[in-house]
């Protein structure tokens, strides 16, 4: 019963680089004197800080919670006094500063209460409720609200776990399959169990032996399967790892779960069986630190770390350092400031030198070789993408499904030219994405701005009718009004022309070419004349303001 | 002669039939002009092209009475939309007309009287408050128009310009550092 | 700012491109300088000489980093191809006019690399073959069948000084291509033409080496990756194929399949010229039609044309298209269903 396996088209081999950090066991950092922990942590809206300054927290306490329905909770790392909620670097590609919550550490690291979750007996929605507040999100690098994908869906049928880790460098997923496999398996059992999946693949590259026989021996006796697939980025990417195990592609604008299947990442399905049956929240993970370092190896971070303080666990930065990587060389970005902390979504910080990272010659003109359309695990045409993000031409980029592009970086890297693609796909894609925004701001204020013609059309109506009746009760009366009568039954008077005029013109006979008209003609007409209406009404109104 | 233009007629009128015959058939249900520009323009509403709102300068364009280069909040991306929905040549945004960065008003509460005059000015109603009670903007709403500062008698509005953040940041059209060509060359 | 991904392939660059293709082109020449004499190296060179002169103009005129791009190999690249393509030993200035259209029109007047809508070496042979007719025919014959080859010390004298020691009756000779389709308007029945010494076992004598010579430098290109097989293969089926049913329907004035395969430029056309990715199509399928095109358009011309060669019209024809042949044939994207094994 080998799992059959299907390939991806495109994809490279570069040098993997594994073998620097790969070879000592996973390091638990000490404890450090200050924790910044950011609020965006995740996909989605940021968490909404629930601490002031003075407060004192403990271990795994949250100190944000979810704003919206795709966002995740934030815990302190450890037990301490919140000393501010300020601006601060988070690793991000833009390098800008944002909202992290500062924890003085008070060194004792007292954890909040935890509770094993039973999570076999109850309801599956009560577990993703409780999975909400533990902060969980997917630590393969897309750092998407695990609790969302844990939501029991109609028709998951395989459940596939994420053990590739394609990019070079990065090794901490290896080390957690060969130390903790059983715990990442039990992970897993949980997944199934709330997904109600009925098969359970494990995808790992066949560099990594050891982490293979792990996983083999842990999966021994519980139906998962692990499938051993060829060395080729991005075989991690989910789409691709979904291709390469099941043969199946994700419909365009659609998700897995619309095929019957959920991806996790090991790294997630172990915090997923720490969050259950410890019922500790996500507050550490295992990063990678490797490149120009003295100690290249994976730590066991929590999160709010300072950068600079892993590298030092790392032995620090050797001569000629010019830099770090934040995630794989191929999809990662490059950090502005070590004091950043590290986050959920850090996986691997590679320093750079550059023996190690020569730096990218200049570009030249694109010839069309088509190396890039060769390498492109979608089968895009990237020249041709790239012609259009060049001339910023959006609209003619996204006919050439830009959308679709997965900044896999492996059009970059094969480039005979030198011309950075996949920063020109990003280039148009925040483009067309802020673009969606401005549509959607302006469709937004031009109805606000419609509703308040309106209602000023409807005020000044209500007001005139009021005036209006009063006016006529006085003349009947034969009464003198007090305020200007004269002006308020001319008001009335005119108002009572226009409405008589609304009447005649309503009254007058149609034009004569509605005679004998089909079915279809006179459905037409219909709609024409609703809509007429309408816009007679939005007529009026801009005659009158 | 006569066999020529029987036949000629003919083709004519064959011709005319066809056309005439797909102009009904393939007719294409058109959004009126002024619907179209309406849709280019950022709907602001804040004036500054000297019509009293997106609606009517769209109107005032569609009718040949206004310039396609008044408007500064849909900058010189507007215009060159304009340009090409008319089919006319672009232009760039006239004197005095510069897009000012996004921004959102700000009112400030300490010195709001709540005197409604703001309200009354808003064209989005972004503007929440009441007579005699301190008055707040709905920053998602507020297009930025600056027409609620000129009313406020207190002068505690004020525009705030929207700062680059990680929410809205985007990425960069890619640019190689001078020093490289230069070392390059 | 430059973002991700941080790491390169190695030994890349265009001009690493640019020296694999001349590194593909070196057996052929060596074959052709074999059997016809060291003139080709002359004309190389010449060729070379002015591609560089004229990329180095354009290059200034219009601004840029001069270095990279002169050294990029592409001019090199061109006038390669385009001395391949027409006679050694003609005089100088008439590879001037040549090198001057491929490099000066056909590319920098476009944009120059990367921009070239039509092929730079294919429009230089089209300029010379409709304006210098004469020139163009004047082929050296194969050692072996003329009176005497110009040395290489003679060559240099025939390109830069004109007929001074030698005459071009005791070098040239007829083409294949030339002799079929000069004979058989004169009205020679096909099988006494064939009994004329040019051809060889294959297709011309000499000639069919030389193309097996491409053959191998072509396999190389693919080896390396830098070509892939949609075009050659398309291109000489469709040399087979065209040239094969022209053969059966009029056999007494149509060459078969194996001499049109075997001359050089079918096999130059197929390998190295309609694979030049700028003025060719980019999308696997278009490629194939791209070059099934042009094998069958370059096969027509030879046999009904009024040149005696087709495989540079058909190529220049079919780059106009090409444009439209990728938009046509864009591949299935990840994800969009069009006959896909999209969903389950």
């Amino acid at each position: 019963m080998t799992q059959p396996i299907f390939s991806f088209p495109g994809g490279l081999h570069p040098a993997d680089h594994k073998a620097e950090s790969n070879t000592a066991a996973i390091v638990p950092a000490p404890l450090s004197a200050r924790y910044r922990v950011p609020m965006r942590q995740h996909a989605g809206n940021p968490a909404k800080p629930l601490v002031l300054p003075g407060e004192h927290v403990l271990k795994g306490q949250a100190i944000g919670c979810l704003d919206g329905r795709i966002s995740a909770t934030v815990h302190a790392p450890t037990s301490g006094r919140v000393v501010g909620v300020e601006s601060y670097p988070i690793p991000h590609p833009s390098g800008l500063t944002d909202r992290c919550v500062v924890i003085e550490s008070d060194g004792r690291d007292e954890a909040v209460p935890a509770s094993r979750l039973d999570w076999r007996n109850l309801a599956p929605e009560a577990v993703c409720e409780e999975l909400e507040d533990m902060g969980l999100v997917g630590l393969g690098g897309a750092v998407f609200p695990s609790h969302i994908k844990l939501e029991p869906a109609a028709g998951i049928e395989t459940l596939i776990i994420n053990g590739a880790e394609c990019e070079p460098w990065i090794t901490c997923d290896d080390r957690l399959m060969r130390e903790r496999a059983g715990e990442i398996m039990a992970g897993v059992e949980i997944a199934r169990h709330l997904l109600g999946a009925r098969e359970v693949l494990v995808g790992i590259e066949d560099n990594k032996p050891e982490a293979i026989a792990a996983m083999r021996a842990a999966c021994a006796g519980t139906g998962a399967k692990v499938v051993v697939v060829p060395t080729k980025y991005p075989s991690g990417g989910a789409k691709q790892l979904i291709e390469l195990l099941t043969g199946l592609e994700i419909p365009a604008g659609k998700l897995s779960t619309d095929i019957g299947i959920q991806v996790f990442n090991v790294a997630t399905s172990y915090a997923l069986w720490r969050a259950a049956e410890l019922g500790e929240a996500l507050v550490s993970r295992v990063v990678t630190v490797t490149g120009h370092v003295a100690r290249p190896g994976n730590y066991e971070v929590r999160v709010g770390t300072p950068i600079e303080e892993l590298l030092q666990l790392a032995g620090g930065e050797l001569p000629g350092a010019t830099g770090q990587l934040v995630g794989g060389p191929l999809m990662g970005f490059d950090l502005e400031d070590t004091r950043a902390p590290v986050t959920k979504g850090v996986n691997c910080i590679i320093v750079t030198s550059d023996a190690l990272f020569p730096p990218r010659p200049r570009a030249m003109p694109c010839i069309r070789c088509g190396q890039c359309a060769l390498a492109c695990p979608v089968r895009l045409q990237p020249y041709e993408m790239y012609l259009y993000a060049k001339a910023k031409d959006l609209d003619k980029a996204k006919a050439y499904n830009l959308a679709d592009c997965i900044e896999c970086g492996c059009c970059s890297y094969v480039c005979p030219s030198h011309i950075p693609l996949v920063d020109y796909y990003r280039f148009a894609k925040s483009e067309l994405l802020a673009r969606g925004r401005e549509q959607r701001a302006a469709e937004t204020a031009r109805e606000r701005h419609e509703f308040r013609s309106f209602r000023l059309e409807r005020e000044k109506q209500e007001k005139a009718e009021r005036l209006g009746k009063k006016a006529g009760e006085r003349l009947e009366a034969g009464a003198v009004a007090a305020d200007d009568p004269e002006a308020a039954r001319k008001k009335a008077l005119l108002e009572a022309a226009i409405e008589r005029a609304k009447k005649a013109k309503e009254a007058a006979p149609p034009p004569a070419n509605t005679d004998h008209l089909s079915a279809a003609q006179q459905a037409e007409v219909d709609a024409i004349e609703a809509r007429r209406a309408q816009a007679g009404t939005e007529q009026t109104v801009a005659d009158k303001t | 002669m006569i066999m020529a233009i029987l036949v000629m007629a003919g083709i004519g009128l064959m011709l005319g039939i066809v056309l005439g015959w797909a102009e009904v058939r393939f007719r294409v249900a058109e959004d009126p002009l002024v619907e179209k520009i309406d849709k280019i323009l950022p709907q602001t509403q804040c004036g500054q092209c000297g019509f009293p709102g997106c609606r009517p300068y769209a109107e005032a364009i569609a009718k040949h009475e206004a310039d396609i280069n008044l408007c500064p909040p849909g900058g010189e991306h507007g215009v060159r939309q304009l340009a090409d929905l008319l089919g006319v040549e672009f232009k760039p945004l006239g004197a005095g007309k510069e897009p000012k960065p996004k921004s959102v008003a700000v009112i400030d509460e300490n010195t709001c009287i709540g005197c409604t005059l703001c309200i009354q000015a808003c064209p989005v109603d972004a503007i929440i408050g009441a007579s005699k009670q301190m008055h707040t903007i709905v920053a998602n709403a507020c297009t930025g128009c600056e027409l609620c500062l000129a009313p406020c008698p207190v002068d505690c509005i004020h525009m705030e310009v929207i700062h680059e953040s990680v929410g809205n940041w985007k990425w960069r059209y890619p640019v190689f550092p001078i020093h490289e060509e230069a070392k390059a060359a | 700012m430059i973002g991700s991904p941080f790491v390169q392939r190695e030994q890349n660059s265009v001009r690493r491109t640019m020296i694999e293709v001349m590194i593909a082109l070196i057996p052929g020449t060596l074959a052709h300088a074999w059997f016809f004499g060291p003139g080709i190296l002359v004309s190389l060179l010449v060729c070379g000489f002015f591609a560089l002169f004229f990329e180095g103009f354009a290059l200034l005129m219009r601004g840029g980093a001069f270095g990279t791009m002169i050294s990029d190999g592409s001019a090199l690249v061109t006038a390669w191809l385009f001395a391949l393509s027409v006679p050694p030993l003609a005089p100088w200035w008439l590879y001037a006019v040549g090198i001057l259209f491929a490099i000066l029109v056909a590319k920098h007047l476009y944009g120059g690399l990367g921009q070239n809508p039509f092929n730079p070496a294919m429009v230089g042979y089209a300029v010379l073959i409709v304006s210098f007719p004469n020139y163009m025919t004047q082929w050296p014959g194969p050692a072996h069948l003329v009176n005497h080859l110009p040395s290489l010390s003679e060559a240099f004298d025939l390109v830069f000084a004109g007929q001074g020691s030698v005459s071009v009756d005791a070098y040239t000779m007829a083409s294949p291509l030339d002799t079929v389709k000069t004979l058989l308007r004169a009205g020679v029945a096909k099988r006494d033409i064939l009994g004329n010494p040019v051809f060889g076992r294959l297709s011309g004598t000499g000639l069919e080496w030389v193309a097996l010579m491409y053959l191998v430098g072509g396999l190389y290109l693919m080896a390396r990756r830098l070509i892939t097989w949609h075009v050659p293969v398309a291109f000489l089926a469709a040399v087979i194929v065209t040239s094969a049913v022209l053969q059966k329907i009029d056999p007494g004035h149509n060459m078969g399949p194996v001499f049109h395969l075997f001359t050089a430029s079918a096999m130059l056309g197929a390998f190295f010229i309609a694979t030049d990715p700028v003025s060719g199509c980019g999308t696997p399928r278009g490629k194939l039609i791209f070059a099934g095109l042009a094998g069958f358009l370059a096969i027509v011309i030879r046999s009904y044309g009024g040149y005696p060669d087709g495989v540079a019209f058909a190529v220049l024809i079919m780059n106009v298209a090409a444009p439209f042949i990728d938009a046509y044939t864009q591949p299935r994207v990840y994800g969009h269903a069009k006959g896909g094994k999209v969903g389950r």
